[in-house]
């Protein structure tokens, strides 16, 4: 009955890329003969909705059966001939629709829209313009066209809200929990909290906490760096006040957040505005990893529980929030899919016709047992810590919501103290990277933080939600349509569903170790550093304090400065320097450039021959010592491997002379000279910050060098600009700042060190050759 | 004169340790250690003492010159107004440690300037002869040859390391009929006489491989400074049975024969290495006889040195310089000279050893040749006992084929970033992969010795040179051919284990680990230098 009466039929779907979507597109190829599928698609990035519809949709797993049972070939055919791609975007007028598009639409049969904003911290306006306002312009596009397809509008259980009791299978207005919501009302204040937002942000207290903030993560990598760090920063502070505003005002309607509060004024609105338009809703509650196809236990990204298990699993989460005798409502995608297609195929209503599709009524699995069920699964397949050694789940003990969030924010609380510690601390290499670990693990609390915090409204949303509609469907349909659209809830078996199908699958998604490996941080760095090796690399650039030495531009110039001084003179030298110290070094976290201008005035009026003579001796005695042998033999190494090297470096060139026969070419400032002496005034603007990477840039061009193919080595955020510039950034003993970041972003993270046994000098004095 | 300076000093010793033998002293590195070795079959071989000093060292000195062996004119009657002049003399890494002031050469080239000038010769360069070891320092230099000879050298450019890299400063002198390729310092090649002052300390210093090695390069260096050569020298202290003499003296066979002329001047110095008195003079002494000061000193210098930091320790040992006494100063025509060298060498080092022993102990001291003023690497370390060490003997070695070498040393894996760059490299790099000295040299001799960056650091910085390390590791060549196992007592474990050998916190585990070879009873002989001796070995 469904088959025939859905064959040869043109079915528009939106929301095809998603989890629910795919699956819809698989089984209605899979099942219905000649069917054709409009996909309204919109175009994502550079990707065209073609090529989204072959990557994002076709390549899926989903499709793996039916392209083995039918063959590669048949395959190719039936997508070609029944499926095709229209460019779309339900949050613009006509759907983003061209004249085309609109009449594909118009001669469809039946319209299935999936589309929305599923997100858990999705922004009020975006909620409310995809949720709310996307069915409305397709309703408005049909009405323009004169056209009466049939609707299939997919929607959630949780329409209902936070309410206690039976939710029935009827529209909202119908039902007993019925709060009349203004959806036009609603929009316009969704538009305006974000108006409002936005200006707030650029309040000029507001931009400067951004810039501090911006500040404080990044150190002092120049202007640029920091101006689009703080716009970032912005863009994040107004998304989360919106994100809030969200859930503070679904809760205050009595919604668990802003995904329920605006799929419920959706329906309404719908039903407001359909006139003529024959309309089916589909309510599922939690959807969750298929039950049987398009095989057992498939999934696309992760949903909400998986977090949640994942960090049980991994031992972050030792409690769960609700209890034990509740019921969580979950409902394998592919009952959805077909249900959804079985609703599909019945004659246009004449009045709204509402289906949900959940087990809680007819088939419950409660929270205490399904908790029992994942203790029972990590305690017989445990994931290794990164020892290797299993880790024990422990046992729930609902202690309500309130102590759950409590404990973790403590949790979170204490590591954050710890992470804001250490990063004022001046630590660098190994201890600096466990400062970047500690970000890791508090990013993954509060991800779990911000699950509870969802997951529990859910849980706590004691509901029934009745399935009469879905169970007539059921029955009145054929058997053989019951074979291939199975929708019945009934037929869940919740041992097998969470033992067998579902938990395996969220362990293998979500990559954790259950095998014993080497250690990962190991493995990730050889892999790097083979990357950063490859012979089809072009130009290995190196910052030179902290990288290839432990020394800097301060303590070059004491060993200069006093080199030929008798020691007493020496000693007060230095200790004049020691008072102007902080100074300097406040100096230097604000601006480099302004730092090195200033500080290399103190070389006015030094002889040149001298300076370049005791340069050498500086050279052997001082900067070797305080080199990493490691370093100066990555240098070598990419040199043999056919790479150009290149030093940049905000040290003057008499420095760095020595270092000349390591590297194709050193680019660093030298001072102007005033008849044999220096004037304490640099020739050009260090190679610093922005700088450096401009100069990097113009290096790469004068010699046809891809930075893409590149490599840079530095240890500082002030040296970001050049980081960011080339393809394989290296992070080489890096301080806190740009150990977190480093790690973030997957970089390669060096630790270079002197080599054990150079003398240690602990003042920079320059010795006469006497001694 | 000192109660322990003696006129009829005392050979050197073969003790069989029984229950009346005190504890025996072991060199450790900046440290010392005090062990019991199993009594019934161990043995102790002790240097001779110190011969007593020449009265008059410069008057011995000018006695030389004028005086000369072999077929050679005396030094007046070799110089000439107008003529080049080089004298050529032993770099840093002689003797050890470095001799208390005034230090031979500056004795001998104060001499040989004086003649010099007496004839009115005037183009007189300095070079110290350091091969492919690292440039000496001025502070260095002045030690070596003194201050005045320095300042009056110096301004001119006219004393200065040999530099064998330079590519202007290089000449090739020719090829031995082995086809080995003779090449010296240019200024030499091109002096009418080259005066090389020598200072002796072993039987393996001298001779023709003061020119043909001192001041030499790589090109003709890799003929025998290769692991085939140093296989077949058994042992390159006894010129007689070594393969690299028989190659230094064929490359200066050449030198003769092309017309350059080497008025050779060599000196010895006595076994007086830690003094008779003073803080460290029960060093040198027989354990069973130091006196009650002798025991407080030691007790004392031991506490002190572990209270120190790693930094000062080692400042501490660099200090010192030791008042070494010169023994015999002989000049003349080299091979002649040098024969007179080896028998005055000998008469101080030389012990006569019964047979050889399953497992051989030694204490490795603070220095070696190549880490003056400097840091012991964990390869110069296995160099030192593996090298020189093992190579003291004449006849056999002194311990069995398949035997067992445990030396004591604290083998940090310290490197000097300034002295040592290519050896850090070589740790890292090259024996990681491997220990071979032969799969080595084919796979990356080549690469190290012709690197830029180890060159420029040779040449400007100091450095020795990019192939350096390979050749410490050569030096080993016979005795790990020759060895079963090599046991470091104290040596840092992972630093030990990078070489191949095993690390042992004990001489009792060291003698476990070496039983899985020479069995549970095996025969032991203690080797207790420094002072040096040579085991006479039948």
């Amino acid at each position: 009955m469904i088959k025939e009466s859905l064959q040869g039929k043109k079915i528009a779907i939106t929301g095809s890329t998603g989890f629910l979507g795919t699956a819809l597109v698989e089984l209605l190829l899979r099942e219905v003969v000649d069917v054709q599928l409009r996909l309204l698609i919109r175009p994502s990035g550079r990707r065209s909705p073609q090529k989204r519809l072959e990557r994002d949709i076709l390549r899926n797993d989903a499709f793996d059966s039916l392209r083995s049972t039918i063959g590669n070939e048949r395959f190719e055919e039936i997508v070609t001939a029944q499926l095709k791609a229209l460019p779309a975007d339900i949050s613009k007028p006509h759907l983003g629709l061209d004249t085309d598009g609109v009449k594909e639409l118009a001669e469809c049969d039946v319209i299935i829209h999936s589309a929305a904003a599923v997100s858990f911290d999705e922004p009020l306006d975006r909620a409310a313009e995809v949720n709310l306002m996307g069915p409305v312009r397709l309703i408005e596009t049909l009405k323009e066209t004169n056209a009466t397809p049939h609707l299939v509008m997919v929607s959630t259980c949780y329409v209902a809200g936070n309410r206690k009791g039976k939710a029935p299978e009827k529209p909202l207005s119908q039902s007993p929990f019925y709060v009349p919501l203004n959806w036009r009302e609603e929009t316009e204040a969704a538009r305006r909290t974000r108006a409002y937002t936005e200006d707030d942000s650029r309040r000029s207290e507001n931009l400067e906490k951004f810039r501090e903030e911006a500040k404080e993560e990044l150190g002092a990598p120049g202007i640029s760096v920091i101006a689009g760090k703080t716009e970032q920063i912005r863009e994040r502070w107004v998304k989360e006040k919106m994100v809030q505003a969200g859930r503070e005002r679904a809760t205050s309607l009595g919604f668990p957040d802003a995904y329920a509060f605006t799929k419920a004024m959706a329906e309404q609105a719908v039903q407001e505005i359909k006139g003529n338009i024959p309309l089916s809703i589909i309510r599922p509650s939690i959807i969750e990893s298929s039950w049987q196809s398009p095989k057992s236990g498939w999934i696309r990204g992760f949903r909400m529980a998986e977090p949640i298990i994942l960090n049980f699993g991994r031992g972050t989460l030792k409690e769960f929030p609700g209890i034990p005798e509740g019921i969580i409502d979950i409902i394998p995608v592919d009952l959805v899919a077909s249900a959804i297609v079985a609703a599909a195929s019945q004659n246009p209503p004449d009045e709204t016709k509402i289906f949900q599709v959940a087990s809680g009524s007819c088939n419950p699995i409660r929270i205490g047992l399904l908790a029992d069920y994942v203790h029972d699964y990590f305690g017989k397949f445990p994931i290794l810590d990164d020892k290797n050694q299993p880790i024990t789940p422990s046992k729930w003990e609902f202690p309500g919501r309130g102590r759950v969030v409590t404990q973790l924010t403590r949790a979170k609380r204490i590591l954050k103290i710890t992470e804001r510690t250490l990063h004022k601390l001046p630590i660098r290499g190994t201890s600096a990277m466990v400062v970047a670990d500690l970000e890791e693990r508090r990013n993954e609390l509060d991800k779990a933080m911000e699950y509870i915090t969802l997951y529990g409204k859910y849980v706590e949303c004691e509901a029934i939600y009745d399935v009469s509609n879905l169970l007539t469907l059921w029955n009145e349909i054929s058997d053989s349509d019951k074979e291939s659209f199975p929708f019945d809830p009934r037929i869940i078996e919740w041992k097998k569903y969470v033992y067998d199908i579902h938990l395996p699958t969220v362990i293998s998604q979500g990559r954790v170790k259950t095998s014993p490996t080497p250690t990962n941080v190991n493995s990730r760095n050889s892999r790097l550093r083979k990357q950063v090796l490859d012979p089809k690399r072009q130009l290995a650039v190196f910052d030179l304090e902290n990288t290839l030495i432990a020394s800097n531009v301060v303590s070059s110039w004491g060993y200069l400065a006093t080199k030929r001084l008798p020691p007493s003179e020496r000693v007060r030298i230095i200790a004049k320097t020691l008072l102007e110290a902080p100074n300097m070094l406040a100096m230097d976290r604000r601006d480099r450039t302004d730092f090195l201008r200033n500080f290399y005035r103190k070389y006015e009026g030094a002889p040149v021959t001298q300076i370049d003579e005791d340069s050498i001796d500086m050279f052997n005695e001082f900067i070797l010592n305080k080199s990493f042998p490691a370093a100066i033999r990555r240098v070598r190494e990419h040199r043999s491997l056919g790479h150009r090297t290149l030093l940049i470096t905000g040290a003057l060139d008499f420095v760095v002379q020595p270092l000349k026969p390591l590297f194709d070419e050193i680019l660093a400032p030298s001072l102007t000279t005033n008849g044999g002496n220096y004037s304490g005034k640099m020739n050009q603007v260090p190679p610093i910050g922005e700088t450096r990477a401009a100069v990097l840039r113009d290096y790469a061009d004068k010699h046809n060098i891809d930075l893409a193919e590149s490599i840079a080595y530095a240890d500082s955020t002030s040296d970001l600009p050049m980081l960011e510039a080339v393809g394989f950034p290296v992070a080489v003993n890096p301080e806190t700042k740009l150990a977190t970041l480093a790690r973030r972003r997957g970089w390669l993270v060096e630790n270079f060190q002197p080599v054990s046994g150079s003398p240690k000098k602990i003042l920079p004095l320059g010795t006469s050759k006497e001694s | 004169m000192s109660n322990n300076r003696k006129k009829h000093p005392r050979p050197g010793l073969v003790l069989e340790v029984d229950r009346t033998t005190p504890p025996t002293l072991f060199h450790h590195g900046e440290s010392f250690r005090l062990e019991k070795l199993p009594t019934g079959r161990s043995r102790i071989i002790y240097p001779a003492e110190p011969l007593p000093g020449l009265r008059d060292p410069n008057g011995a000195i000018q006695h030389a010159l004028e005086n000369p062996l072999g077929d050679s004119a005396p030094l007046s009657a070799l110089l000439s107004p107008g003529m080049k002049l080089t004298i050529a003399f032993d770099d840093i890494s002689l003797p050890l440690p470095p001799m208390r002031k005034p230090d031979i050469r500056q004795r001998v080239i104060e001499a040989v300037l004086d003649t010099a000038a007496a004839a009115g010769v005037d183009d007189v360069h300095l070079i110290a002869a350091l091969a492919l070891h690292r440039r000496m320092t001025e502070a260095e230099l002045r030690h070596a040859v003194g201050d005045r000879v320095y300042d009056a050298f110096s301004p001119s450019g006219a004393i200065y390391n040999h530099d064998a890299e330079d590519p202007e400063g290089m000449t090739s002198i020719g090829t031995t009929p082995h086809g080995e390729e003779v090449e010296i310092n240019k200024r030499a090649a091109e002096s009418d006489l080259i005066i090389y002052v020598n200072i002796n300390l072993v039987s393996m210093d001298g001779g023709w491989k003061s020119t043909a090695t001192g001041l030499s390069g790589y090109t003709a260096l890799r003929h025998h400074h290769n692991p085939q050569t140093m296989v077949e020298s058994k042992s390159f202290m006894d010129q007689e049975n070594s393969e690299l003499h028989k190659s230094n003296w064929r490359q200066g066979k050449v030198l003769k024969e092309s017309g350059i002329k080497v008025f050779q001047i060599e000196t010895t110095v006595n076994n007086n290495t830690f003094g008779y008195d003073g803080p460290l003079a029960m060093l040198q002494k027989r354990e069973w006889e130091w006196t009650l000061k002798d025991r407080a000193l030691f007790l004392g210098m031991q506490g002190g040195i572990k209270r120190m930091s790693p930094q000062a320790r080692r400042k501490a040992f660099n200090s010192w310089e030791s008042p070494y006494e010169i023994t015999s100063v002989q000049a003349g025509e080299v091979e002649a000279v040098h024969k007179q060298t080896t028998e005055n060498v000998y008469k101080q080092h030389l012990v006569k050893v019964e047979g050889q022993t399953d497992v051989l102990t030694m204490g490795l001291p603070y220095i070696c040749p190549y880490n003056v003023n400097s840091v012991m690497n964990p390869i110069l370390v296995a160099c030192l006992g593996l090298g020189y060490f093992f190579n003291m003997y004449k006849g056999k070695p002194l311990v069995r084929k398949g035997g067992v070498v445990i030396m004591t040393h604290p083998t940090p894996w310290d490197f000097h970033p300034v002295h040592h760059p290519s050896y850090i490299d070589f740790f890292e790099r090259v024996l990681s992969e491997t220990t071979d000295a032969v799969e080595m040299s084919q796979k990356y001799e080549k690469a190290f010795a012709e690197d830029e960056w180890y060159r420029h650091l040779y040449r400007t910085s100091y450095a020795y040179h990019g192939v350096h390390p390979f050749y410490m590791w050569y030096w080993c060549s016979h005795a790990l051919d020759h060895l079963s196992q090599v046991v470091i007592v104290g040596g840092q474990p992972d630093a030990v284990r990078r070489m191949g050998f095993r690390p042992a916190s004990t001489i009792q585990d060291a003698l476990e680990i070496a039983s899985d070879t020479v069995g549970f009873s095996p025969s032991i002989t203690h080797y207790h230098s420094p002072p040096i001796l040579m085991a006479d070995v039948t």
